[in-house]
């Protein structure tokens, strides 16, 4: 980006440099460009670190290779969560917020030197604990329970982690402030960033609970602290470890309608509904932090079915209308595109040679089937039992967190380099597989470790032989081969996102500069052959003749219901009753 | 792209409840940080505190 290209206008008595974007005709911020950069940037090194350990996690687990010893498997498996699941998501959900507040409403960022400082003491915390984890006195994994204690670096680090983000969250909000006064929107702000919004509520509920957590145990382990409770620290650190999950879904619900709409033009059904659905994740989502506390004793009935059944429900319940209506907007677009024969056309000829689309659908489509309907079983009180700290729960999360949210960001990453890193993606024969790729392993990761879960293997558990154990237990052979299958798919899922890294890195350092002349070009196959307004502006669809749509939701549904009920009678099985 | 707002104030008022809920940012964060401070974290740091201790 040269700055002769840019050029300055005053906001708000603020001078900002502004480039127009060629695709979108967006004015885009410098300032906020450089930090939408610096964050995907900081975001894609600590996948490929974390992606790294989570290979060794899986061939560790896996019976007949069992790669670490035992002391190096628990520290890498703590490192692996801590750099997935930390500091890859919430980098990249940082360059989202920024991204859908400053370039989205053609609005100067807020404060781009606060958000500097966010990025360091983000960066900073993300090191220091990696170097804690990695000295080895720190793995207490990425729940970190008391009484097992790290050192007082592991914690400290989080805590600058957690404030800068915080930071970052209230520019993000601070850039909405600004662009309301000056008027650089009209009427409501667009769908995505009202996804981004929630997703940032969202974070600053997480972020108080994890320093009222976070800030004692600090202490605790420096030795100014006696003692934590530790029914205490788990209620309060699962107000920040399930609700910064729910960051992740609101996220990346956001980035899928984002890239429906780029990629083929997808105007949401409804604002009005989908926004509801959003306003269901404000309110009720991170009431769902109770189903990680189902098991103990000493929290009343009422509290664990009030949060997870009710409020639990209601938050699902936005889960299954943006499922619904992402599909439907990407096939009334696709019926405007001019698919219109049978059911599925539009699904048929969607851009799926297009990674982002491919990502985004892909994404979607596991995140509902394995993600989904595991989590409403895992979080019914009832038949949780059968499955609670078995391998059953990575495999649930690496579907929803992996499959979906992962794979969501991948795919937005083929439209960030061409529209903000101005980089054409190199080697797209290769990116046009990678989604694939990745779903695939990630759909084996997630599936087999469910199985395991199934037969009831243990998650973070070194070895599932009991070799060395004073009583024996064998579990059954099938159990042996599901983790040699998971073994096998986490080779796929790595070779998947190792593409995803080759390539990302590759366009940013080779990629061919995008001008205006090949801005779309760059995008991937579209079928409209431009970049539609939708992403930027408030607007419906205004049809609801989507048959496709509904047979893929009456689809859904009847697996859902089957398997939820497969699981009560597993249950009945587990208890006779009369 | 700074666009003229032709909306005159009385305008505002016929917008409904549900849509000025949506589109304030801070009311949304309130509600979004207060129902689980209630619902999940005090309500559940109430029934900790009060469970026996052992002797
Ligand atoms: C190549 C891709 C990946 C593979 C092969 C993989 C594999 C695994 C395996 C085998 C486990 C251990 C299960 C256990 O023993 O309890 C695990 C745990 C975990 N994974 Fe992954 N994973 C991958 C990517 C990711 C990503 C992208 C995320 C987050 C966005 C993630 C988040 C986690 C978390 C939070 C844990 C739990 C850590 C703990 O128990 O403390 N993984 N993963
Ligand atoms: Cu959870």
């Amino acid at each position: 980006m040269s700055i002769a290209e840019s050029h300055s206008g005053i906001i708000g008595g603020i001078a900002a440099r502004f480039r127009t974007c060629p695709a979108t005709g967006l004015q885009i911020d410098l300032a906020a460009e450089r930090l939408i950069k610096a964050n995907a940037v900081a975001a894609v090194v600590f996948l490929l670190v974390g992606g790294v350990f989570g290979l060794l996690v899986a061939l560790t687990r896996w019976p007949a290779v069992h790669l670490l010893p035992a002391d190096m498997f628990y520290l890498v498996l703590t490192a692996h969560g801590l750099d997935v699941l930390l500091l890859w998501i919430l980098f990249f959900e940082m360059a989202v917020l920024y991204f859908a507040s400053a370039v989205l409403l053609n609005c100067r960022l807020a404060a781009p030197r606060f958000a500097w400082l966010a990025f360091i003491l983000m960066l900073v915390g993300g090191v220091l604990t990696n170097i804690a984890v990695l000295q080895g006195d720190s793995s207490v994994m990425f729940t970190s329970y008391v009484p097992m204690q790290a050192s007082p670096n592991f914690y400290l680090g989080l805590i600058l982690f957690a404030v800068g983000a915080l930071i970052g969250c209230l520019v993000f909000l601070g850039t909405l402030v600004i662009a309301k006064e000056e008027k650089t929107y009209e009427g409501s702000i667009p769908l995505v960033t009202f996804g981004a919004l929630t997703a940032c509520i969202i974070a600053i509920f997480t972020i108080a609970s994890g320093a009222i957590i976070l800030i004692p145990t600090w202490l605790w382990s420096l030795g100014y602290i006696s003692h934590i409770d530790t029914l205490m620290y788990k209620l309060i650190w699962w107000g920040m470890g399930h609700s910064s999950q729910q960051i992740n879904v609101a996220a990346h619900v956001a980035v899928w309608y984002a890239i429906a709409a780029i990629t083929v033009g997808a105007k949401p059904l409804s604002e009005k509904v989908s926004r509801t659905a959003f306003l269901m994740y404000i309110l009720f989502l991170q009431l769902a932090s109770a189903h990680h506390l189902l098991v103990e004793p000493g929290i009343s009935a009422e509290w664990k079915v009030f949060n997870t059944s009710y409020a639990m429900y209601l938050a699902v319940l936005g889960s299954l209308i943006h499922g619904m209506t992402v599909p439907g907007a990407i096939e009334a677009a696709q019926r405007r595109n001019g698919f219109v024969n049978g059911a599925f056309e539009w699904l048929r000829k969607a851009p799926w040679g297009n990674p982002a689309f491919a990502g985004m659908f892909l994404s979607l489509v596991l995140f509902g089937f394995l993600g989904g309907i595991s989590g409403v079983v895992l979080g019914t009180e009832q038949i949780n039992i059968l499955m609670h700290n078995t391998l059953y729960v990575p495999g649930h999360f690496h579907a929803t967190v992996v499959a979906g949210t992962t794979l969501a960001f991948m795919a937005l990453t083929y439209l960030v380099l061409p529209l903000i890193f101005q980089r054409k993606v190199i080697l797209p024969g290769l990116a046009k597989w990678q989604p694939y790729l990745f779903a695939i392993g990630v759909s084996g990761i997630s599936l087999f470790m469910m199985g395991a879960g199934t037969l009831g293997v243990s998650r973070r558990h070194w070895d599932i032989t009991f070799s060395d154990a004073a009583l024996s237990f064998d579990y059954p052979s099938a159990a042996f081969l599901m983790l040699g299958l998971n073994g096998l798919s986490a080779i796929l899922a790595a070779v998947g996102g190792g593409l995803y890294i080759v390539i990302t890195v590759g366009s940013l350092l080779f990629g061919e500069k995008v001008t205006a002349d090949n801005v779309v070009e760059a995008l991937g196959p579209m079928p409209t052959r431009k970049v539609s307004e939708a992403v930027k502006e408030y607007g419906n669809a205004g049809t609801f003749h989507l048959p496709g749509t509904y047979i893929l939701v009456a689809v859904f549904f009847t697996a859902f219901v089957l398997y939820y009920f497969v699981n009560w009678k597993y249950v009945s099985d587990l208890w006779p009753m009369g | 792209m700074a666009t003229k707002t032709k909306e005159p104030e009385a305008a505002s008022e016929r917008i409904p409840p549900m849509q000025r809920l949506l589109d304030n940012p801070f009311l949304l964060l309130f509600l979004g940080v207060t129902m689980p401070t209630v619902l999940y974290l005090m309500w559940g740091l109430m029934e900790i505190t009060q469970i026996p201790i052992a002797e």
